[in-house]
């Protein structure tokens, strides 16, 4: 018996060893199962740096060009793989340098945890070399972040970071730490956070709630489930697809929930949002029940709330009570872990289908086709349209790889004419509309999946906001393939000129350089195609070479992206021309 | 239409962290919301700390705030009350020319009436504390503002509920 209490007491104590804080935070990241993370080194982050060089076998630093490559080759990590992306950089500027990317992380739940140096304790305060107030800086945009100024607190603190970016809804962490603390030596040893008190990561599921929801879900006559990546997020697309099948429901996406159940699923029905799929904008007016799962009516996805899906009854699946009746009342809440949730409704759904509703959705796809898909997939003008350019790459690589996109036209183009045959196939900028994003998000969701087909898919704006970061690609010879559709505007602005605007393009109109001599400059093969009869042999050399590739296509310079719901009008309001 | 704005009281009780107050403050100001007053103190329960806060918002508006403000990681429950819904005090001090408290009987007769008392006197000045409603707090003012005030400093609400406020079964559960 004694020997017994004796060994069971051994077993709790750890062992600690004496090291110093920068060595802490990569055995705290190692013990966080981080293999690699993002940066740029710097005064205040170098003792951390001097650790990554003798851990260099165990986890891998990638120098990004600049901080913000940093934080958004991280998210495209996360988004990929659905684990914790690292980005790490210096104090001062190489901290605000990263805010954009946690911003991006904030509105589009992308676990991720941020690491930045900071001038020593003493000094804080003082105006001192590359000092700034980064975690006043990053409050609003972090789900959590923390200071720390003694070495013995980093690895509760650390582990804390972990713990709240993956769980519950994920999000961005910062942990800025002093210098001194970085070299102060301390007895170290890891626990793993397995919860914080003053906070809920998952509210419990409600069964009442599951019940009122399944009873409206059997009752309705013309239902229509709007999901996002909540389904993602949650890993129930298993569940999601059940529910979907079992209750026969048309099922509509919005961009970040693009995938959880594949494009060609006979039940899923299109995007919605400004310039999702007609069928699903019109009829979310004239639906009985509205489900939405893991989503949050985002202005983008809703135009006008006063006229959006007010004759239908609504139920709201989300992990995020803050979330419920913020945009749109519901009639159903419930609140907790889409994968829980899905299970627990799936057996309490009649098996079901909705013939003639579901016609209605064929009918006005079909108008739709007629109008814009023809032409934008189909065009019988001279200039290559963004459309087909997608339908090629999508083709080739038949569904199946991993679309990274930047912000504007091509961005919807995209989402629209890529079939998503996987989850986490569409890695995009979805709430903060970052462009920049799609090269650097490229680069960490190849190395998240290196056996996924990545292709990065930018305009010529965007892509030149970061498009330094040819050199990590170059450097690290990452194998993503890089298109840009070149159409020597700001393409969406350019848009929204033209329709509101009366023409002014203000602005908009880019004069570029020669992005293939680009590319080659940072050794990457590139070609640029101006006609449609070389796209597809393009595509398929772009598409067979080992290494990253660039690939620019020059397509038609005024092109507008349809169908389009205009600021401020109702979702049934939305143009096909 | 734009709906009808009321005073809430905001009871936000927290873990005691560097920032948390800049992090609850900002989910106001983010939504141009003026804080009438804030108060930051520790609360019934060792370790947790609680913040008052008066704002004049919508009740659709507060129940939102509410929402972003339980979201934060180191908040452990906010609740919103009317003024019905609680008892709460202000209190306030006034520091006076001591000359005036022996020319001025008029001043003995407020602090008295006013259920105010003297904190201290001293050959140069006098210093007057009230604790009270808002109301009541500018009243005095009024009053001794005739005088000349040398200092005066209100300080925010401070409030209790009427209801029992259930964070001590819910830091229980978290324990268990």
């Amino acid at each position: 018996m004694d020997t017994k209490t004796l060994k069971k007491e051994t077993n709790k104590t750890q062992i600690t060893e004496r090291i110093s804080g920068s060595e802490a935070i990569i055995k705290c990241l190692l013990a966080e199962g981080v293999d690699v993370l993002y940066g740029y080194p710097g005064g205040a982050i170098m003792p951390v740096y001097d650790e990554l060089y003798k851990y260099q076998d165990k986890i891998h630093h990638v120098l990004t060009r600049h901080e913000q490559g940093a934080t958004h080759s991280a998210q495209g990590y996360a988004r990929i793989s659905g684990k914790v992306g690292v980005a790490i950089a210096t104090s001062g500027p190489g901290a605000t340098n990263l805010i954009t990317g946690i911003a991006d992380a904030q509105i589009d739940s992308t676990p991720m945890v941020c690491i930045t140096g900071q001038v020593a304790s003493h000094l804080l305060g003082s105006d001192a070399f590359q000092e700034t107030d980064i975690v006043g800086i990053s409050t609003p945009v972090t789900k959590w972040n923390c200071q720390i100024t003694k070495a013995s607190e980093i690895p509760e603190v650390m582990a804390k970071a972990f713990y709240i970016a993956k769980s519950g809804r994920p999000g961005p962490v910062l942990i800025d730490i002093t210098k001194d603390a970085q070299f102060e030596e301390f007895d170290f040893k890891y626990k793993k956070c397995k919860g914080v008190r003053s906070y809920n990561a998952i509210p419990k599921l409600n069964h009442n709630e599951v019940e009122a929801a399944a009873k409206l879900i059997n009752e309705a006559k013309k239902p229509m489930i709007v999901w996002g990546q909540g389904v993602s997020l949650g890993q129930a697309e298993t569940e999601f697809k059940a529910v979907v099948e079992k209750a026969g429901i048309p099922s509509a996406w919005t961009i970040l929930g693009a995938g959880a159940i594949p494009t060609s699923h006979p039940l899923n029905i299109g995007m919605v949002g400004m310039h999702g799929n007609y069928a699903p904008n019109v009829l979310t007016n004239e639906c009985d029940l509205l489900i939405a799962i893991g989503m949050r009516f985002d202005d983008r996805v809703t135009g006008n709330l006063s006229t959006y899906a007010k004759q239908a009854k609504v139920i709201h699946f989300e992990i995020d009570p803050a979330e419920i009746d913020k945009n749109v009342k519901t009639d159903v809440a419930v609140l907790g872990d889409a994968k829980e949730s899905l299970a627990a409704l799936l057996p309490l759904l009649d098996e079901k289908s909705y013939p003639e509703w579901h016609q209605n959705f064929k009918d006005l796809y079909a108008i739709e086709y007629e109008k814009v898909i023809k032409n934008d997939i189909h065009p019988t003008k001279e200039g290559l349209t963004m459309g087909e350019v997608l339908k090629e790459i999508n083709s080739q690589t038949k569904g199946d790889a991993a679309i990274v996109t930047d912000v504007g036209q091509h961005q919807m183009i995209a989402c629209r004419y890529a079939n998503f045959n996987k989850t986490r196939s569409n890695i995009t900028s979805g709430g903060l509309g970052t462009m920049g994003f799609g090269l650097p998000a490229a680069i960490g969701a190849k190395m998240a999946a290196p056996n996924r087909e990545v292709i990065s898919i930018s305009g010529d704006g965007g892509y030149q906001m970061t498009i330094q970061e040819l050199g990590t690609i170059f450097q690290q010879k990452v194998p993503v393939k890089i298109v840009v559709l070149n159409n020597e505007f700001l393409g969406m602005v350019r848009q929204w000129q033209q329709l509101f605007f009366d023409k002014r393009y203000a602005s908009t109109e880019m004069t570029n350089p020669d992005f293939v001599a680009i590319a080659k400059g940072y050794f990457i093969e590139a070609e640029k195609v101006t006609k449609r009869e070389d796209l597809k042999e393009a595509v398929a050399k772009m598409i067979n070479t080992d290494g990253p590739y660039f690939l620019e296509v020059c397509v038609e310079k005024e092109d507008n992206v349809f169908p389009m719901i205009p600021t401020g009008a109702s979702v049934s309001d939305v143009r096909l021309e | 239409m734009e709906a009808e704005k009321n005073i809430y009281t905001v009871s936000v009780y927290t873990e005691n962290n560097i920032g948390l107050l800049n992090r609850i403050s900002a989910i106001f100001q983010r939504r141009h919301i003026n804080i009438e007053s804030i108060n930051s103190s520790v609360s019934e329960i060792e370790g947790v700390s609680k913040f008052t806060i008066v704002v004049i918002v919508t009740e659709d508006q507060m129940k939102k705030i509410i929402g972003q403000i339980e979201k934060q990681v180191e908040v452990i429950k906010a609740y919103f009350h009317t003024d019905e819904g609680t008892i709460y005090q202000e209190s306030c001090i006034f520091k006076m020319k001591s000359d005036l408290l022996f020319e001025e009987r008029q001043i003995q007769n407020i602090i008295k009436e006013s259920n105010a008392r003297i904190v201290t006197v001293n050959r140069d000045f006098f210093v007057i504390e009230k604790s009270g409603r808002k109301e009541e707090i500018e009243l005095i003012y009024r009053e001794l503002s005739a005088f000349g005030i040398m200092q005066f400093t209100r300080s925010g609400r401070i409030a209790v509920t009427k209801d029992e406020m259930k964070i001590s079964t819910m830091l229980e559960a978290f324990q268990a």
